[in-house]
């Protein structure tokens, strides 16, 4: 077996397993702290229940999220020593500052916010709460540095047969990983806001606790509607940038084959790899690529035929993840819109309610398939440029890998099941009574 | 001191505040399904480290962050080398954490005997893989010039290793079983002091038989031989191991635990300060070792870190002092009935 095909798939499973449950640590941990400094500040007990029952299902998912960070931290020198080697001068720094500085934070106060609830006053255990937050958002700013860094490598040079550090600081403040950090941050707040709207859409509908969900869902609206402008326009911002940087991933994002001025978009388009061309195009929407990706409707866009053929991305999987986050990320704020503009008389509107519930997941689709895009859209590159995947693996056997491979997908198999029935239970039953 | 040297007993010192911490909740967990009796001994248990444990496995994230970032190619050759054992360590991890979180959430006996149980293994395995592979990293492995393992998992459990993962098991269950003396009142606590007795003169011995065969086994002893005061190192850990004995006859608990930490620490140090420079030995031929100096990050990035660490360490160890202070006291039965428990 392809040690660096099974290295690939193993890899995908476990980070995309991982980030079924950050993004919402990150959303989430955001709206508890909103909810609980409402209490420390009024005293009003709907929000101490309110923050009791949400940290409930935030602490399931937290655990869940914790113990699949620790296999990634090792596996880029399990499975990709090659790579480990060639650049850890640079991006190994990065992993080492995100532990120092964040995960020691937000462990050992998430075990304090835990077990402290009569330890501290209302007002310090809402303040460990925004400990907690804040170090989950630095935890993903450091992360995605690193992952920024691998799309467009800057502040290094070539020295001793390896990437060598020489601009710290042109590595964290770069245009990529500014966009990258601002457009998954905000991505993921709309999680946490969809998780809190659509778990009180569920008690709303059923007439149960409607006073205390009324409110929950309202504070999340707030953080929904602007999460999901800022991350619309985060994303246009950094589609330019991509564009700018990556052209071979914004042809496979859309499809393009032929280089032309005025490139246009399909509503929706299946591609044809072995002969260069779609095999369905609907919705074809003239000038908008080009309008897309430099806010020209005129600009010239590479096709993929001027991409040479090895250094082309998958362009199936690539603009399939494109269109649904895409579409998803159109959604969200004319929902959110919609849902404000209502916001008065949300019980008399079950079907909104209903939409609400239905999409709890949608957000969590939409960052998988950012990532899916970000990431397969960036190969053949493990370092956009610099390094070829197929270089990066570790000199281990294949069954090795294959035997791993399998354990993953069975353990977090198990995780997942038991960790979502968990959240599922807890959240039909709703809070403890005062 | 070089930087690269300064980087080698940071990595060290790393490594060995990571086994002091979790150290006690792997003791505890291994301890477990032995002295829980009851559900409410078994909740207790798990409350006494509930709090404390999920920052003190940070100090694991720590040592693989920062061999990553000092010493790019060990974390590369190391981790990809011991893959197998690595991979069983991080699944113990898993599902010891899971564990802990999901075990009080229903409450079904056959429920909770999956997760016993998986606390229970997702805490021995770790202690006793980690001792298996520190002591084959102290005797050096088959690695050749190109970083390749030419071995498998039972080239590691050859004697030495396995000296080295029972002695790190029996470490660490003296370590758990003292920590819940602090933490713990009556029959379970009785218990807990009942282990810690026992174990006591098990960890003497081990401790003594594994100094000796160090000898034998591996080239530690050149650097003591070289500068005859550090053998200090080894001496103190003797004494602060009698010191375990002396405070828990005195009854006081925390001084006892306090120099139980000491040991693993110094214990750590013994082989750290042996191993110096090399962070990954080969057997096949030295040349093929890496080192702190031929393995390590450029100049700048050593630098960018050592700031990193000097500014943010203290900090931590401040703020994670403060919660341990915060949860030394017992943990009561009524505790367990609110939501500050598992
Ligand atoms: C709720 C989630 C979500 C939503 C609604 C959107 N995105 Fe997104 N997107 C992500 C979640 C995400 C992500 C998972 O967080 C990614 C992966 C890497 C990254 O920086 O963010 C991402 C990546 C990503 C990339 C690739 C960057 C790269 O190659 O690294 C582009 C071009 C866009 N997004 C563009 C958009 C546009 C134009 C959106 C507006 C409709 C949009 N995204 C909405
Ligand atoms: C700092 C963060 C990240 C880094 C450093 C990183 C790095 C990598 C590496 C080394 C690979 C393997 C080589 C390859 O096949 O492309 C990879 C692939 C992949 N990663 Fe990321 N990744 C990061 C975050 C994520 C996240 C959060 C996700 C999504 C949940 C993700 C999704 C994927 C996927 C789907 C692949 C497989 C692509 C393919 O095989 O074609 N990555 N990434
Ligand atoms: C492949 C790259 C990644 C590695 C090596 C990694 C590593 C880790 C580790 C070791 C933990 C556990 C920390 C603990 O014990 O407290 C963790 C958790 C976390 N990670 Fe990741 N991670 C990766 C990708 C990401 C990405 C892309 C993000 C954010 C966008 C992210 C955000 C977080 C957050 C917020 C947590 C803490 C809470 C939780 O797990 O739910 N991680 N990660």
């Amino acid at each position: 077996m392809d040690v660096v095909f099974l290295s690939r798939l193993q890899f995908a499973a476990a980070t995309m397993f991982h980030f079924l449950f950050v993004p919402l640590t990150l959303g989430l941990s955001v709206l508890l702290a909103f909810m609980e400094t409402r209490y420390a500040r009024t005293g009003d007990e709907d929000y101490l229940r309110m923050t009791k029952f949400f940290g409930k299902l935030f602490l399931i998912n937290f655990a869940v999220g914790v113990v699949t960070g620790i296999t990634l931290e090792f596996q880029f020198g399990t499975n990709w020593s090659r790579y480990s080697e060639y650049v850890g001068d640079v991006f190994g720094s990065l992993l080492a500052i995100e532990a120092s500085v964040a995960f020691f934070l937000e462990s050992t106060f998430i075990g304090i916010w835990m077990f402290g609830w009569k330890k501290l006053s209302a007002k310090a255990h809402a303040f460990v709460m925004w400990l907690v937050a804040i170090a989950g958002s630095l935890s993903a700013i450091w992360i995605l540095a690193a992952n920024s860094w691998m799309q467009h490598p800057v502040g290094y040079a070539i020295r001793n047969g390896r990437a060598e550090l020489t601009d710290f600081l042109a590595i964290v403040f770069q245009k990529f990983a500014l966009l990258e950090m601002f457009h998954t941050l905000t991505a993921s707040y709309i999680f946490g806001a969809f998780f809190v709207m659509g778990v009180s859409a569920y008690h709303l509908l059923k007439k149960n606790e409607v006073q205390l969900f009324t409110k929950a869902f309202n504070m999340a609206l707030v953080v929904g509607l602007v999460s999901s402008v800022l991350a619309f326009i985060s994303g246009d911002l950094h589609g330019i940038h991509v564009a700018e940087v990556q052209p071979a991933k914004l042809a496979a994002m859309e499809s393009h084959w032929e280089t032309a001025e005025r490139a246009p978009v399909f509503l929706f388009a299946i591609p044809d790899e072995e002969n260069e061309t779609n095999l369905i195009e609907i919705g074809r929407l003239p000038g908008v690529l080009s309008f897309l990706a430099t806010h020209d409707f005129n600009a010239k866009i590479t096709g993929l035929k001027d991409i040479p053929k090895e250094e082309r991305p998958p362009v199936l999987i690539t603009s399939l993840a494109f269109k649904a986050m895409v579409g998803l990320g159109t959604f969200f704020p004319l929902i959110t819109l919609l849902l404000w503009i209502k916001r008065k008389k949300l019980l008399e509107n079950p079907l909104l309610l209903k939409i609400m519930l239905f999409s709890i997941p949608l957000p969590v689709v939409a960052l998988e398939s950012g990532w899916v895009l970000a990431e397969v859209g960036r190969q053949p590159w493990i370092v956009y440029g610099l390094m070829k995947t197929s270089d990066a693996a570790s000199p281990v056997a294949g069954p090795q890998v294959l035997f791993t491979l399998i354990a993953f997908v069975i353990v977090y198999g198990l995780l997942g099941a038991v960790g979502y029935y968990l959240m599922f239970k807890n959240a039909k039953k709703g809070p403890e009574a005062a | 001191m070089e930087l690269q040297a300064i980087w080698f007993f940071l990595w060290g010192l790393l490594w060995a505040v990571f086994f002091m911490t979790d150290g006690f909740d792997f003791g505890v967990g291994t301890i477990y399904p032995f002295i829980g009796k009851t559900d409410t001994d078994k909740k207790t248990m798990i409350s006494a480290i509930g709090p404390l444990w999920d920052g003190n496995e940070v100090w694991l994230i720590t040592a693989g962050g920062v061999t990553f970032a000092a010493f790019p190619a060990v974390y590369a050759t190391m981790f990809s080398a011991l893959y197998t054992p690595l991979m069983l360590i991080l699944f113990a991890l898993i599902i010891r954490g899971v564990s802990i979180e999901f075990r009080s959430q229903i409450e079904s006996p056959g429920w909770k005997k999956i997760w016993d149980a998986c606390f229970f293994i997702g805490s021995a395995a770790p202690a006793l893989l980690f001792g298996v592979a520190f002591a084959n990293i102290f005797q050096g492995l088959p690695i050749d010039g190109d970083g390749i393992f030419h071995g498998n998992l039972l080239t590691l459990l050859n004697p030495y290793g396995l000296l080295g993962g029972v002695l790190f098991l029996c470490l660490f269950i003296q370590h758990g079983a003292l920590w819940l003396c602090i933490r713990t009142e009556g029959d379970l606590q009785a218990r807990a002091i009942n282990v810690s007795g026992k174990s006591w003169p098990v960890v003497l011995v081990l401790t003594l038989v594994f100094v000796v065969s160090s000898y034998f086994a591996t080239d530690l002893f050149k650097n003591y031989f070289a500068q005859p005061l550090l053998f200090i190192v080894i001496i103190a850990a003797v004494v602060s191991l009698l010191g375990v004995r002396f405070y828990l006859k005195k009854q006081s608990f925390f001084m006892a635990w306090g120099a139980s930490s000491l040991t693993i620490v110094l214990a750590t140090f013994f082989g750290v300060i042996g191993l110096f420079p090399t962070l990954f030995g080969s057997n096949m031929n030295p040349e093929y070792s890496l080192t702190a100096y031929n393995s390590s990050s450029s100049p700048l990035t050593l630098k960018i870190m050592l700031g990193v660490v000097i500014c943010f360490i203290p900090l931590v160890i401040a703020y994670q002092a403060w919660a341990y202070k915060v949860f030394s006291v017992k943990v009561k039965e009524e505790d367990l009935h609110h939501g500050e428990s598992y």
